[in-house]
């Protein structure tokens, strides 16, 4: 198996495994946790399927870096949220908050 | 129109991303009164560039601009056909109205500073995603979009409102995920992102399948479609009025038409029957469910909401009459799918409008609390009650065309079990919108008193509620529009 | 836009433009929405007459603009439509008069009034549609229109009412809308054009051609009560009078009728409907209703749902003389939609008279109130005599026309039907009129609340004498020109003889 293929393989065991503690989790740091996760799955998917002829592809390079920037400031934003509604409700759950 | 040819040569198509991103950092930095004063400017220009570009793809064709003149794949280009046209249009004709509400109604409640940035964001976002052609950048603006709408929603935020934000955030960001992995197989495959190139390269095969699969679920997660709709009733519930008229109107077409865009133009060759026929079918379970969980409504907003979970499913009722059915009925059903889609955006937003100017007189959200409101605020009402039509499909209004054009493909196409979907569909929506629209028939409860609303609330409400009725009589520019340059 | 093209238009605009004034009106400014009203309905009726006029001497009137790619909005003024019209456009003006004062004092009139005239508009539209889907589209506008009249009290039995009126008109609506989007399916455009359109179909559509008319017929029926999809009307009653007599007279009722007779004529032409087998199915229906509407009518100690019965049975006469094949069947039929209107109006007026003098809402409250209020009581008895079919009545002439076209069709069962109807219309209507006239009153009246110097407000007695009049008048001066009749036998000339 290339390499390539290798990291395409685990990055889409990745994001199964983060699509699932995404659904599955309640607390809500594991969730947040559980989506940077999959989304570094993406990323490796991205990297591991674009060797072209052994030469480096910038296009998915972009798209990963653009990505990470996009992740982070997801991630910012959720955890924000979460810290808000911790202040406010005590809340780690989205369950006791209704 | 002969105004209209000094614009012939003007470039819009990056006009209509810089705008709104420009008036973003403008709100951001000047300060919220200062975003309030300039505002107004921005939506109407807005709104001209828009009505050029419409103007212009109906004279000239599809646009196509590279932006900084580098080609792709490196480098992004704006496309803009009719269907583009069309949906930039919507935006700026709904985002208008509401706007102006929101500078109103928000000065009852300060210190929401960051509405204007926001906002401007999220139609730069828009824009942005209407104008893509190449499936990288339409998922960059995307999430985008998601961020922004999550920032909207939970600024006026209680505790509820703020889970009701997470749980859109959480919901979105995996839809993007999904779609982009999706997005990830298809250059592993083909080395192109740009949707053009890669159309012809398709062909039926498992990775293909497993891509499309992957970035329509995506989709679906962010068009809120049934099963995977339990985000939406409490975040656009729980939203301020204008916020959730934008969400209702607006964010959720932009997810439709990014799906709508992909099914047409890049999965034509892999998109089976069964798949569209799996689509409409639920579809057919959001209408049913959404109608069935809006009647058991005891607040406005939440109806109104869940009506939104199932006016969707009419969006999706397009699919199945599109796949492989014959030029006959694929043109009628796209055209009544947009024209679904427009005459909703009008109408929800209207919708949303009028039922905030209800709670802000009654005091209250519950839909008992309007009783014997027809005699005090007869205008929101009344823009309630035209707004209802529209969603119920009955003549005349823009959700009749709507309405009528899927029934004809579904006749053309001998899909005839959709025509009973929709007829029942609209009896449903009206026992919903009915249930509110009586209360307001009632007698007013002894004591009861309601708040003046101001007028520019009322107006701006009735406006969008006229606009999805006036579609009715006006479809025949937008079809024109549709069909004629789409390439 | 010349004037022969923005003709129609404007006789649609004069009433929603008058609606749309009177919604924005205060409350307290009763003068001005009364001018408005009164104003607004006598101008409609001078167009309207100026219309009447011009079609007779085969003036072309035609409004048309694309709505979709092939499918126009079209509004066009033919013989039929201006039958329709004019009957609205009368009756309008009288309602109008009747409604100002019988709603004296009541809160929320600009907004009745308002609706009031927004009925109107459908109904102009519905008579002056030129084709299907124009008309479709006044159809439901008019069910939008009248659901506020009939909940205006705002009581839960109006609300109640008002819900089962939706849900009935609603789902008839849906159904017209099936029938009509497959017809175009098949057809294109379906134009109303005399004689009808569909006969050059090859026989291989016959089938789905039937369907369709099933389809059309039965969305059509829930406004024209036939049975079993009357169950709407009684339940309406709860609308205040005027409401009650605009929709049994002249809108909702007889848009359902004049919906089914365009179908018949227009769109699938007499002789095509004929071949397909479809008439004899409908003359059924249409008797079944007039025994079954009669009879029910026989048990009703209300009034006004005595009435509400009795207009099930009447419209079905409609239905019946479209259904017999031949110009006699078809006169008759046509004739009577504009004599049950003025009669049915008439018992409507004198109704509301009595409940809102005198608080009698029960047949058998009406001991001796014939002394207490001749005027109306006289309306009433004209009214009851045409409705039995006495002459020289209007009901009389459409009767006798309709009996002699069932005979020239060869069904002679509808003329017995016809005859059974009229003696249970005796049955349900004489004894009224006995215990009106004949019996002493049994105690003090309900709730009396005399109004005006006479025995009741001008403006409730007026219309209901005015049309009393016209039905004997439509009758004695039959023969005359632009009398009903004549119209209507103007009507099947061009019908038949094309």
């Amino acid at each position: 198996m290339s390499g390539g293929l290798l990291y395409a393989f685990t990055g889409a065991s990745l994001v199964a495994l983060g699509l699932y503690a995404l659904i599955v989790y309640a607390h809500l740091l594991r969730k947040i946790l559980a989506f940077n996760v999959m989304g570094s799955g993406v990323f490796l998917v991205l990297v591991g399927l674009a060797q072209r002829a052994g030469a480096a592809d910038p296009v998915p390079q972009a798209m990963v870096l653009t990505g990470i920037v996009v992740a982070v400031s997801a991630t910012a934003l959720a955890l924000a949220l979460m810290r808000r509604l911790f202040t406010d409700s005590g809340a780690t759950t989205l369950d006791e908050t209704d | 129109m002969a105004g209209m040819q000094a614009f012939v040569g003007v470039d819009t198509l990056p006009w209509l991303i810089a705008l709104p991103l420009i008036f973003a950092s403008a709100s951001f930095l000047l300060g919220p009164r200062a975003a309030r004063a300039i505002a107004p400017a921005g939506l109407v220009i807005g709104l001209l560039a828009a009505v050029v570009l419409a103007w212009q793809v109906a004279a000239g064709g599809s646009q196509r601009q590279a932006l900084g003149g580098w080609a792709p794949p490196l480098g992004i280009e704006l496309y803009a056909d009719g269907l583009t046209a069309l949906m930039l249009l919507m935006t700026a004709v709904v985002v208008l109205p509401v706007g102006l509400y929101a500078r109103v109604y928000f000065e009852r409640q300060p210190g929401v500073a960051g509405f204007w940035p926001l906002t401007w964001f999220l139609i730069g976002a828009m824009n942005a995603l209407y104008l893509s052609a190449d499936i990288f950048n339409l998922y960059v603006t995307l999430e985008l979009l998601g961020l922004a709408a999550v920032g909207l929603i939970i600024l006026t935020g209680g505790v509820q409102t703020i889970a009701a934000g997470m749980r859109y955030l959480l919901a979105a960001l995996a839809g993007s995920l999904l779609y982009l992995l999706g997005v990830a197989l298809l250059y592993g495959a083909h080395g192109t992102l740009a949707i053009a190139l890669l159309a012809p390269l398709l062909a039926p095969a498992p990775y293909a399948g497993l891509a499309a699969a992957l970035m329509v679920v995506g989709l679906l997660v962010k068009s809120a479609l049934f099963p995977l709709h339990f985000w939406l009733p409490p975040a656009h519930g729980g939203a301020a009025a204008p916020v959730s008229a934008l969400l209702s109107a607006l964010v959720i077409k932009a997810s439709f038409y990014l799906l709508l865009r992909l099914w047409l133009d890049l999965f034509g060759t892999i998109s089976t029957a069964a798949a569209g026929q799996l689509l409409g079918w639920l579809g057919a379970a959001a209408i049913l469910w959404g109608s069935v969980l809006a009647l058991r409504q005891e607040k406005l907003k939440m109806l109104v909401a869940y009506s939104t979970v199932a006016q969707i499913g009419y969006l999706f009722l397009l699919f199945p009459l599109v796949t492989h059915t014959g030029a006959g009925a694929a043109t009628s059903a796209l055209a009544g799918g947009v024209m679904q889609a427009l005459s909703h955006a009008a109408a929800k937003s209207a919708m949303f409008l009028a039922v905030g100017n209800m709670i802000l007189s009654s005091a209250r959200d519950d839909i008992a609390s309007i009783d014997g409101l027809s005699a005090r605020h007869p205008t929101s009402l009344f823009a309630f009650a035209m707004a209802g039509v529209s969603l119920m499909g009955l003549p005349p209004s823009g959700g009749f065309v709507a309405k009528w054009l899927l029934l004809q493909a579904a006749l053309v196409a001998g899909q005839w079990w959709w025509i009973g979907v929709i007829i029942g569909g609209g009896l449903l929506t009206a026992a919903y919108v009915l249930q509110v629209l009586r209360c307001a028939f009632m007698p007013a409860p002894r004591g009861k008193i309601f708040q003046p609303v101001p007028r520019t609330l009322e107006f701006s409400a009735l406006a969008l509620a006229v606009v999805s009725l006036a579609l009715g009589f006006v479809a025949t520019g937008p079809l024109a529009l549709l069909t004629g340059h789409r390439s | 836009m010349s004037l022969s093209e923005a003709f129609p238009l404007l006789v649609l605009a004069v009433s929603l433009g008058t609606g749309v004034v009177i919604f924005f009106l205060a409350e307290r400014r009763r003068r001005l929405r009364s001018a408005l009203n009164l104003g607004g309905a006598t101008l409609k009726l001078v167009l309207v007459g100026v219309m009447l006029w011009g079609v007779f001497g085969q003036q072309h009137y035609e409004t048309r603009y694309e709505l979709l790619p092939g499918i126009d909005f079209a509004l066009r003024a033919d013989a039929l439509g201006m039958l329709f019209i004019t009957l609205s456009a009368v009756l309008w003006l009288l309602t109008t008069l009747y409604a100002i004062g019988y709603l004296e004092g009541s809160p929320h009139r600009s907004r009745f009034f308002g609706f009031f005239s927004l009925c109107i508009t459908a109904t102009t539209g519905i008579a002056l549609a030129g084709n299907l889907l124009t008309f479709f589209l006044f159809y439901e506008l008019l069910t939008l229109s009248t659901y506020p009249l009939v909940v205006h009290r705002g009581t839960d039995k109006a609300l109640h009412a008002g819900k089962i009126y939706l849900a009935y008109t609603l789902a008839g609506g849906a159904v017209l809308l099936v029938g009509i989007a497959w017809l175009y399916s098949l057809a294109g455009n379906v134009e109303f054009t005399q004689g009808g359109v569909l006969s050059q179909f090859p026989p291989g559509h016959h089938a789905a051609l039937a369907t369709i008319f099933v389809l059309l017929i039965a969305g059509l029926g829930v406004k024209a009560a036939l049975v079993p999809l009357h169950g709407w009307l009684p339940a309406a009653m709860a609308a205040p009078a005027p409401v009650s007599a605009l929709l049994h007279a002249v809108a909702v009722v007889k848009a359902g009728a004049f919906g089914i007779v365009r179908v018949v004529y227009n769109v699938y032409g007499i002789e095509f409907a004929a071949d397909l087998g479809l008439l004899v199915p409908l003359a059924i229906v249409a008797c079944v209703t007039i025994l079954y509407g009669s009879l029910r009518a026989l048990v009703q100690d209300d009034l006004k749902k005595r009435l509400a019965f009795s207009t099930v049975s009447q419209v079905s006469y409609i239905i019946v003389g479209v259904a017999v094949f031949g110009p006699i069947g078809t006169i008759g039929g046509l004739v009577h939609l504009v004599h049950q209107g003025i009669m049915k109006v008439t018992l409507f007026f004198c109704a509301g008279n009595l409940a809102e003098t005198l608080g009698v809402h029960h047949v058998s409250e009406m001991n001796g109130v014939g002394r207490r209020m001749p005027w109306t009581m006289a309306a009433f008895t004209v009214a009851a005599f045409g409705l039995i079919g006495v002459p020289p009545m209007a009901g009389f002439i459409s009767k006798w026309y309709l009996g002699l076209g069932a005979l020239a069709a060869h069904m002679p069962w509808v003329l017995g039907v016809l005859v059974a109807s009229s003696l249970l219309n005796a049955a349900y209507l004489l004894p009224i009129l006995h215990a009106a006239w004949f019996k002493p009153q049994e105690g003090p009246w309900p709730v009396e609340t005399p109004r005006g110097r006479f025995e009741t407000d001008w403006r409730l007695l007026g219309p209901p004498l005015v049309t009393a009049l016209l039905t004997v008048g439509a009758g004695l001066l039959a023969a005359m020109p632009f009398s009903p009749l004549d119209w209507a036998k103007l009507i099947a000339a061009r019908e038949y003889l094309r």
